[in-house]
């Protein structure tokens, strides 16, 4: 019978590497470019006041670096994301399997569900601050509500159309409701539950920061509010540029999930 | 049936009814199904699509209950799967997220059997299937054949005592479906198994029964005889066997009879 055929490859780090690295090279001059252009026409062409300029960000960095209020303020940012990513998480996949899993009170729930969904989180801000004050909590939940929806959805949708055909192997192999959950409905919802996580993790900045943007008096969110309240626009732009770090890094995180998830998926599914 | 002289019965079928509801009318699968399987016989059921073949199958497996009738095994009642039967569905159910070798493990895991025992056991059905070299592979990169035969030694590893089988080597090329024949008839004449085998290729019938049971439309028995070919059967030798063809055209006259 057939058996397996590997073909060595001689391949160079540059045979290997050398696409990336020429589209890293690339970014990377097209952000040194954008900056050149945008330092030296700042003066000329546009009112500083409203656009700022790199070298003024960049003072508005170290100086905030120096005297600590870029540090405290990333740092309260940076965990009302990951609180909110986890609690919205936890309770999305938990609630998503055991609402999946009674497909009849599945079915009497789900327009609520929508429609709770459908609501724009900002629009619970107010009710959160009546409820939670303006501490960290109400950011906190304010993150874990949109994350909540986005794994509940994904979990749910995976267990529902787990493959019937599937579950009808585990029964003949002798398996029980118990078999039929840990070796079939589990493992075949994990697509739906990562790429809910996967989904989530942007969304748990956006709701962090709008709930520093309607009140708060720490976190990034705040920082921007407050800069421009005083017109400093460096200062705008300056926690604009540690917002994009840590959304970058996040992505990462979700890049590193995606190659987890799609490791066994049918080729057809891969992009 | 008096085949053999241990013709015990495995699988009776009496009066067997399957229905399915559509919308508002009933699709009739199989009707008045009446079928006896002795032990250790091999069994082709040959049919054309739609006849209601994997409907019995599933029937037989206890996956479905019936809508009028009964199946029993050995004599008792089926009111749902067991793990003397095992049944080789006509679609894949590889788990997509475990490596073949986890496939092929798994019916193991659930009945419990030490992880030492298992690898072992697992590793000696993937090399009988002739998948060495694989085991670490996932589903998704086989081929359809060679998933067909992570499927056939998962379905070994639960060790049955009978064989549901249907149209396994359907899709399959010519060359891999012969061997594949092989490989069963070989399992087959060392294990004894009672094998009941779905096919809609009259040649793969013939060259595999002891029996041939030929059926019509929603399940009606047109033809039901016994295969005295003398084994071992070679593919090649069989074609221009005077008695295969006798046989090749009795069976196309019962299809296309059926079909009526
Ligand atoms: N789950 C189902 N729902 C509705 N109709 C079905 C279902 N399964 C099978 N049928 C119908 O029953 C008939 C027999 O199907 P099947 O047993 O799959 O045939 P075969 O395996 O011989 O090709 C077909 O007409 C098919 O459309
Ligand atoms: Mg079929």
């Amino acid at each position: 019978m057939t058996a397996i055929q590997t073909v060595r490859l001689d391949r160079s780090w540059w045979g290997r590497h050398g696409g990336t690295a020429t589209v890293w090279s690339l970014r990377a001059l097209l952000v040194v470019a954008l900056l050149v252009v945008w330092e030296l026409t700042a003066e000329r062409w546009f009112d500083i006041t409203f656009t700022s300029k790199p070298s003024d960000i960049w003072t508005r960095l170290v100086q905030w670096h120096q005297d600590g209020t870029l540090w405290s303020n990333t740092w309260i940012t940076v965990q009302e994301v990951v609180y909110g990513f986890l609690l919205g998480a936890a309770a999305g996949a938990l609630t998503g399997f055991v609402l999946a899993s009674a497909r009849a009170f599945y079915q009497v729930l789900d327009p609520f569900i929508m429609a709770l969904y459908a609501i724009p989180k900002v629009a619970l801000a107010p009710l959160f601050i009546v409820w939670f004050g303006i501490g960290m909590s109400m950011k906190v939940l304010l993150a874990a509500a949109t994350v909540f929806f986005l794994v509940f959805l994904n979990v749910a949708a995976g267990v529902r159309e787990v493959d019937r055909g599937l579950i009808d192997a585990v029964r003949l192999m002798g398996g029980g409701r118990r078999d039929i959950l840990v070796k079939v409905v589990v493992p075949s919802s994990m697509t739906g539950l990562l790429t809910g996580l996967k989904v989530a993790i942007p969304y748990a900045l956006i709701g962090a920061v709008i709930g520093e943007l309607v009140a708060s008096n720490r976190g990034l969110g705040y920082l921007i509010n407050d800069a421009a309240a005083q017109f400093d626009t460096a200062g705008v732009f300056a926690t604009l540029v540690v917002l994009s770090v840590i959304a970058a890094l996040l992505n990462l995180v979700v890049g590193l999930l995606d190659r987890r998830a799609s490791r066994w998926k049918p080729l057809g599914e891969e992009r | 049936m008096s085949d053999t002289v241990t013709s015990e019965t495995v699988i009776e079928v009496s009066g067997l009814g399957k229905q399915f509801v559509k919308d508002a009318v009933g699709i009739v699968a199989l009707r008045d199904f009446d079928l006896t399987i002795a032990q250790g016989s091999f069994v082709t059921v040959l049919g054309r699509s739609g006849c209601g073949k994997s409907t019995m199958l599933n029937l037989l497996a206890g996956l479905t209950t019936p809508t009028s009738g009964t199946v029993s095994y050995r004599g008792r009642p089926v009111a749902g799967p067991r793990t003397e039967v095992g049944y080789l569905t006509q679609s894949d159910t590889l788990m997509p997220w475990r490596s073949v070798h986890k496939n092929v493990e798994l019916p193991l895991e659930i009945a419990g059997v030490p992880a030492q025992r298992r690898t072992e056991h697992a590793a000696e059905l993937i090399g009988k299937v002739g998948l060495e070299g694989f085991e670490r592979h996932y589903p998704r990169e086989l081929s359809g054949g060679m998933r067909r035969r992570v499927s056939l030694a998962r379905m070994l590893a639960g060790d049955p005592e009978t064989l549901l089988m249907d149209e396994p080597f359907g899709a399959l090329d010519a060359q891999l479906r012969g061997e594949l024949q092989a490989e069963l008839l070989r399992l087959w004449a060392d294990g004894g198994q009672t094998v009941v085998f779905v096919t809609h290729d009259i040649e793969e019938a013939l060259l595999l029964g002891d029996r041939v049971v030929v059926l019509g439309p929603v399940g009606r028995i047109v033809l039901d005889r016994p295969i005295d070919l003398p084994r071992p059967r070679d593919a090649d030798e069989l074609r221009i066997d005077p008695e295969f063809v006798a046989l090749h055209r009795e069976l196309t006259a019962a299809l296309r009879e059926g079909a009526r």
